[in-house]
């Protein structure tokens, strides 16, 4: 348990929330608005979000076609999470502190941060060049993303395994496999399946983002044509109760697992 | 005897377990597979080569860093953008928490629909909101902020409202318990009680921002997206590979940045 109030810190806090202040006013009176007509663009924007979300409709596609985005989209998301995980998991192992030497943790640890730094839809881009634009890129890209990701988290799911438990399988000469299959993964496990959900509910989001973007394909697409082609705000609206039901189902799972996760460490 | 029986019995059920779940693991992502078309021999092949290709192609040249001081001005108005969307988001979460929180709240019916909100604002993907507010707002900063921001919005309400739940009812009550109005109670019990962790959340949010908002800028043609895009799209890869460079030195500066806050918040 942290205690409620710590003690204060005069120098750093209010100086942080000034600074994130400033610049947020500068950036509003200092951004360049292109001569929008900011208070109509608000009216339009609220009398869209009214159409989009109250009278859905499909117009350019069958909602059976809606379906079949939505389901290759979540199959990008399972695809990209699975590819991510397997390689992660053993790159976790190496770089969990408590299991491996320092700096092979400080190396790979490293590395998958290199990794994350870049926004996923530049992996997809770059990929795309070598790949071509769609599925290949896309998977490639994404799963790339989702090994730093996940080896950085399972590394810390690794770590915060009881060492105690870990210390007495060595000490009774338990083989280094058998330490692993044993004690570290299923000690680690509600955390490991926490974190692999979460990014799958990531994974989905990001896939939508990639069919937007990158060419993948699936509803990220259709919204891409709908709202940057067609111009129509009730399919818009259509795909967006879609997404927002599938993303909503996937949260609720992730919420579940982390919830089960942090009772299993109690 | 029964005790070494009930030990192996679990043992086996948690193999069987363990070899179901592999399966349906294996069936899914087979599945997904032929859903999206992906080919993984083709898919394994593409990736050394991709790597060869941005080893020798992806690399900044000379007339890229001539382009560095553009990349830097576009960069920093992306992370201006960022820091926008998320401080005013952290704001305005802050109240929508206070009003929606169990120990805080006016009437149970205002949790219900900030909830439902937050929700909303979360769960329809940031390229979605980006597609919406681009109709009225245009190529300007704008519509990056606002996508950001009901994306923070969404998701900081969330975490805001669940924190003050969790560490804020204690003092809240015994504050209450001694008769105190409403609005001191909100300033000497919740705020004091949870600023670290919202803080800490706060810059969580403003780590994911950084990255959407070269997803976003790309969509809408704003800030480092849309100049990635260009050079991109140009085939000038040394200076797309420079603009990724500077993603990666500004992404790695924010984390560390954030760890030291954190260091002195928590």
């Amino acid at each position: 348990m942290r205690t409620p109030s710590l003690p204060p810190k005069p120098w750093t806090k209010p100086s942080v929330a000034l600074t994130l202040g400033v610049v947020t006013v500068a950036g509003f009176l200092l951004l360049d608005t292109k001569g929008v007509d900011v208070a109509g663009a608000f009216v339009k924007t609220g009398k869209d979000l009214v159409t989009l979300f109250l009278q859905p409709a499909a117009v350019h596609f069958t909602v059976w076609e809606a379906v079949q985005g939505i389901v290759l989209t979540l199959a990008l998301g399972l695809l990209t999470t699975v590819f991510g995980a397997v390689p992660a998991l053993f790159g976790g192992l190496l770089a969990a502190r408590n299991l491996g030497p320092g700096w092979l943790s400080a190396l790979l640890k490293g590395f998958v941060s290199l990794i994350r730094a870049v926004p996923t839809v530049l992996w997809v881009l770059i990929f795309a060049i070598g790949a071509g634009l769609g599925s290949v890129a896309a998977v490639v890209g994404m799963t790339f993303h989702s090994f730093g990701y996940l080896l950085k988290a399972y590394s810390e799911a690794f770590e915060e395994v009881d060492h105690g438990t870990i210390e007495a399988l060595r000490a009774s000469g338990a083989s280094w496999p058998a330490v692993i299959t044993q004690a570290v993964i299923p000690g680690a496990w509600p955390g490991l399946l926490s974190w692999t959900f979460l990014r799958f509910e990531i994974n989905f989001t990001t896939a939508v983002a990639m069919g937007a973007a990158a060419g993948a394909g699936g509803i990220g697409f259709d919204l891409f044509m709908a709202a940057g082609y067609y111009f129509n705000l009730r399919e818009v609206g259509a795909i967006a109760w879609g997404i927002l039901i599938v993303a909503a189902g996937l949260e609720y799972g992730a919420t579940r697992l982390h919830q089960a996760s942090r009772a299993g460490h109690k | 005897m029964t005790g070494v029986g009930a030990v192996h019995k679990i043992y086996r059920q948690r193999q069987l377990w363990g070899g179901v779940g592999l399966v349906l693991v294996v069936i899914v992502t087979v599945g997904s597979a032929l859903i999206a078309q992906f080919d993984l021999v083709e898919g394994f092949a593409a990736f050394p080569k991709a790597l060869v290709w941005m080893g020798t192609n992806f690399v900044p040249d000379a007339r890229a860093w001539a382009n560095l001081p553009k990349i830097l001005l576009r960069l920093g108005e992306t992370v201006v953008v960022s820091v926008m969307a998320t401080t005013a988001a952290a704001a305005v979460s802050f109240v929508l928490a206070i009003l929606g929180s169990r120990t805080t709240r006016f009437h149970p019916g205002a949790t219900v629909v900030i909830r439902a909100l937050a929700s909303l604002g979360r769960n329809i993907p940031v390229v979605a909101w980006a597609m919406i507010f681009l109709l009225a707002f245009g190529q300007t900063f704008l519509t990056g902020f606002l996508a950001l921001f009901i994306e923070s919005l969404g998701f900081l309400t969330r975490s805001y409202l669940e924190t003050i739940d969790e560490t804020a009812s204690g003092p809240v009550e015994a504050l209450r318990a001694a008769g105190t109005p409403w609005a001191p109670v909100v300033v000497h019990a919740v705020v004091p009680s949870v600023l670290p962790s919202l803080a800490s959340w706060m810059l969580f949010m403003l780590e994911t921002n950084i990255r959407s908002a070269t997803l976003v800028g790309l969509l809408t043609g704003t800030g480092i997206g849309f100049l990635f895009d260009l050079y991109y799209k140009s085939l000038n890869y040394p200076s797309a590979a420079l603009t990724t460079l500077a993603i990666v030195v500004v992404v790695l500066a924010l984390e560390a940045a954030s760890t030291l806050l954190r260091k002195v918040i928590l």
